[in-house]
C-alpha cells in the first residue's frame, strides 16, 4: 500500500507541475506552427501573469480566480500591441532575427519588472480554501495540485474542442499544415494569428499566475524556465495541442519524480533525453515529419 | 588562392578579385590594441577580458555569420576549452599555456565535432533547441562532477607556468597576459581571415544564402558545415583556454547561456558575418557595459534589451552595417550633386 501512494504521491506532484507546464506552452507551441516564429519571449508573458496576479491579490486585495481572470486580460491585451506593432515585422524575417528580438525583449520585460516592483521573489497567497489538504479516498493530498490537475484538464478539453469543432479551430490547423493554400481559400492568416497571439500569452499568463506558487516567481522567471517550455514544445511536436498535453505530462512526471529520488542528475537526464528524442524524430514525439 | 587574371573591366568583377586582400586600414585594430597596452596600464585586466572576447566573437562569427549556424549554445565549446586547460594544471597534470591551448583546442573542437554530428542534422528551432540542451548538458555535468570540475566553486589559483618559460602570468599586474591573449588573437584571426576567403569560405556563405542551391551544385553540405562547426569550436575552446589561463580560475560561468547570449549580442551588435563585426562589437559592449553594467545593472539591462530589439527591427548589420550605408550615401550624396 505504501508503495501505490508513493507512486500517487508522484504522479499527482507531477501531473499538477505538468499541467502548469502545459498551460504555460500551449500558446507558444501554437504561435510556432502557425507563423514559425521563434518566440523566446513567451516565458515573459507567463511572468507579467504571474505579477499581475501577485500585485493583484497583494496590493488590492482581488480574489485568486478575479486576479487569475485579470492577469488573462492585461497579458493578452499587451501581447496585442507587442504583437501589432512590433511582432508583426519580423514574420518573414530569418530566425536570428527573431531570436534576436526576443531576447533583448525579454530583457527589457526583466528590467521593467526589476524597476517596478523589485528585484526580490514574490510570494503569493492561496486562498484557504486551496492550501488545505483533499481526502482522495485512499490518501490525501493538497488541494491546490488536485485543483491545478483538475484546471488543466478543462483547459486542454476546452482547447481541445475549441481546436477540432469550431471553425476558427479548423481555420488555426489549417494555416499550421498548409499556410500559402489556407491564404488563397480567404483565411485571414493576420487577423488570426493577432488573436491566437493574444490568446496564447493569455494562456502563459494564466500558467505564470497558477504555477507562481511552486516555480517562484522573479525577475530571472523568463530566463529560468525558457528551456524548459522550449523543450516542451519541441518535444510536443509544433501547434500540436494534444501533443504538447502528452509533452508536459511526461516532462512534468518525469521532473518531478527525479528531482526527488536523483536531484543531482534529474536535469541531465532531461536533457539528454531531448537530445536523443529529436535525432529521432526531429519534429517531435507528436508532430507529423514536415 | 590565387588570382585568376580578370577578364573583365567590370567594377564588380574587378573588386570580387581584390577583396581578399590587405587593406590599409586592416592594421588600425592592432595598432590601437597595441597603443592601449601603454597607454592605459591600469585597465589591462579589462582589455585582456576585451581580447578574449573579440576571439569567443570571431568564432562565433565562423559559425553563425558565415555558415548561418544559428546557434545559442556557444558556449559549451568556450567552456569545454577552459575546463581542460583548468582541470589539467588544477592536477598539475599540463601547466605549459601554449601547449595547453592547443589541448583546449582539441578538445573543443571534439566536442563540437561529436555534437555537430547530431546538431548538423536539424535546423530551425530543433538546431536552436539541441544547441541549448547540449550546453545546459555539459553546465550541469560540470555541476555534478565536482570531483574534478570543482563544482559550482569551481578551480581555482591555477598553476600555470610562464609563456615560453619567461613571461610570468601576474594577476595583478596582467601586462603578459595582454600580450600572450594579443598574439593569440592575431594568429587565430588571420587564420580565420584566410579560412573566410578561401574557395572553402565562399562555399560555406553559399550555403547560408541557399543550401538546397549548394545542395543541387554538388557541394558536400554536411561537410564542409561539419567541418565549419568543428573550427568554430577549437576557437572558442582557445577563447576560454585563455580566459582560464589569464584569470588563473574556471568556474560554471563559462558554459552558461549568460555567456552564450552575451557573445551572440556582441557579434550582431558589430554586425555578423563581416570578419570585423566581432572586434567592433566586443569593444563597443565591454566598454558600455564596464561603465554601466555595474553602476545601472537595471537600466543597462533595459538599454540592451532595447538595443537588441532596435538591431532586431532596424539595423540587421549591427554597427558596421550602419557605417556601411553611412559611406553608401555618402558616396551617393557626392555623385549626385544637389
Amino acid at each position: 500500500m505504501t508503495t501505490v501512494i508513493e507512486i500517487a504521491n508522484m504522479l499527482l506532484g507531477g501531473l499538477a507541475a505538468g499541467m502548469v507546464l502545459f498551460i504555460v506552452s500551449v500558446g507558444l507551441s501554437v504561435t510556432m506552427g502557425l507563423m514559425g516564429f521563434v518566440n523566446l519571449a513567451h516565458g515573459g508573458f507567463a511572468m507579467i501573469g504571474g505579477y499581475v496576479v501577485v500585485l493583484a491579490m497583494n496590493r488590492l486585495g482581488v480574489p485568486y480566480v478575479a486576479a487569475l481572470a485579470l492577469a488573462f486580460i492585461f497579458t493578452a491585451a499587451i501581447s496585442v500591441v507587442f504583437e501589432r506593432f512590433l511582432y508583426k515585422r519580423l514574420y518573414r524575417a530569418p530566425e536570428l532575427d527573431q531570436v534576436l528580438f526576443t531576447i533583448g525583449l525579454v530583457f527589457m520585460m526583466i528590467a521593467t519588472v526589476t524597476l517596478i516592483v523589485g528585484p526580490e521573489t514574490q510570494p503569493i497567497n492561496l486562498p484557504p480554501s486551496m492550501q488545505g489538504q483533499l481526502n482522495l479516498g485512499f490518501m490525501t493530498y493538497r488541494t491546490y495540485s488536485i485543483v491545478l490537475i483538475v484546471v488543466g484538464v478543462v483547459i486542454m478539453l476546452g482547447l481541445w474542442l475549441g481546436f477540432e469543432r469550431t471553425r476558427m479551430g479548423a481555420q488555426i490547423r489549417a494555416a499550421v499544415d498548409n499556410r500559402r493554400m489556407a491564404e488563397s481559400l480567404g483565411i485571414n492568416i493576420t487577423q488570426l494569428f493577432t488573436i491566437t497571439f493574444a490568446f496564447g500569452s493569455g494562456m502563459a499568463a494564466l500558467g505564470g499566475g497558477l504555477g507562481a506558487e511552486f516555480l517562484g516567481l522573479d525577475p530571472q522567471y523568463p530566463l529560468k524556465y525558457l528551456v524548459m517550455f522550449l523543450i516542451v514544445v519541441a518535444v510536443g511536436g509544433l501547434g500540436r495541442i494534444t501533443g504538447v498535453f502528452y509533452a508536459s505530462l511526461i516532462i512534468g512526471v518525469l521532473d518531478f519524480t527525479l528531482k526527488k529520488y536523483l536531484p543531482q542528475g534529474g536535469t541531465v537526464f532531461i536533457y539528454g533525453m531531448t537530445i536523443l528524442l529529436l535525432l529521432w524524430r526531429p519534429q517531435g514525439l507528436f508532430g507529423r515529419p514536415a | 588562392m590565387s588570382v585568376a587574371p580578370v577578364q573583365s573591366d567590370n567594377p564588380a568583377a574587378r573588386a570580387l578579385a581584390v577583396r581578399h586582400r590587405f587593406r590599409w586600414w586592416e592594421v588600425l585594430p592592432w595598432l590601437l590594441a597595441l597603443a592601449f597596452y601603454f597607454a592605459f596600464p591600469r585597465y589591462l585586466g579589462f582589455g585582456t577580458e576585451l581580447l578574449i572576447t573579440v576571439l569567443f566573437a570571431i568564432s562565433l562569427d565562423l559559425a553563425l555569420g558565415y555558415a548561418g549556424i544559428v546557434t545559442l549554445g556557444h558556449a559549451a565549446f568556450f567552456g569545454a576549452g577552459a575546463y581542460a586547460v583548468g582541470m589539467l594544471a588544477k592536477n598539475e597534470i599540463w601547466t605549459e599555456p601554449i601547449s595547453g591551448l592547443v589541448i583546449a583546442a582539441v578538445v573543443a573542437g571534439a566536442v563540437g565535432f561529436t555534437s555537430g554530428l547530431v546538431l548538423l542534422r536539424t535546423t530551425g528551432l530543433t538546431l536552436l533547441m539541441l544547441t541549448l540542451c547540449t550546453m545546459g548538458l555539459l553546465e550541469e555535468i560540470a555541476n555534478m562532477a565536482a570531483d574534478v570540475t570543482g563544482g559550482f566553486d569551481g578551480l581555482d589559483s591555477l598553476p600555470i607556468k610562464p609563456v615560453f618559460g619567461i613571461f610570468e602570468f601576474n594577476p595583478l599586474y596582467p601586462n603578459t597576459q595582454y600580450l600572450y591573449v594579443l598574439g593569440v588573437l592575431l594568429v587565430c584571426f588571420v587564420f580565420v581571415r584566410m579560412l573566410v576567403y578561401s574557395p572553402y569560405g565562399h562555399s560555406l556563405t553559399g550555403i547560408r544564402e541557399n543550401t538546397l542551391r549548394m545542395n543541387a551544385v554538388g557541394a558536400p553540405v554536411r561537410r564542409r558545415l561539419m567541418v565549419c562547426y568543428t573550427i568554430s569550436a577549437a576557437i572558442a575552446g582557445i577563447a576560454g583556454a585563455l580566459w582560464a589561463q589569464a584569470n588563473a580560475y574556471v568556474n560554471l560561468s563559462v558554459l552558461g547561456l549568460d555567456r552564450a547570449a552575451t557573445v551572440l549580442i556582441v557579434l550582431v551588435l558589430g554586425g555578423y558575418g563581416r570578419l570585423y563585426g566581432g572586434i567592433v562589437g566586443a569593444v563597443a559592449y565591454m566598454v558600455l557595459s564596464h561603465f554601466l553594467s555595474k553602476a545601472y545593472p537595471t537600466a543597462w539591462q533595459l538599454g540592451l534589451g532595447l538595443l537588441l530589439v532596435i538591431i532586431a527591427l532596424f539595423a540587421r548589420g549591427g554597427i558596421l552595417g550602419m557605417f556601411d550605408n553611412l559611406m553608401q550615401w555618402w558616396r551617393h550624396r557626392e555623385k549626385t550633386p544637389p
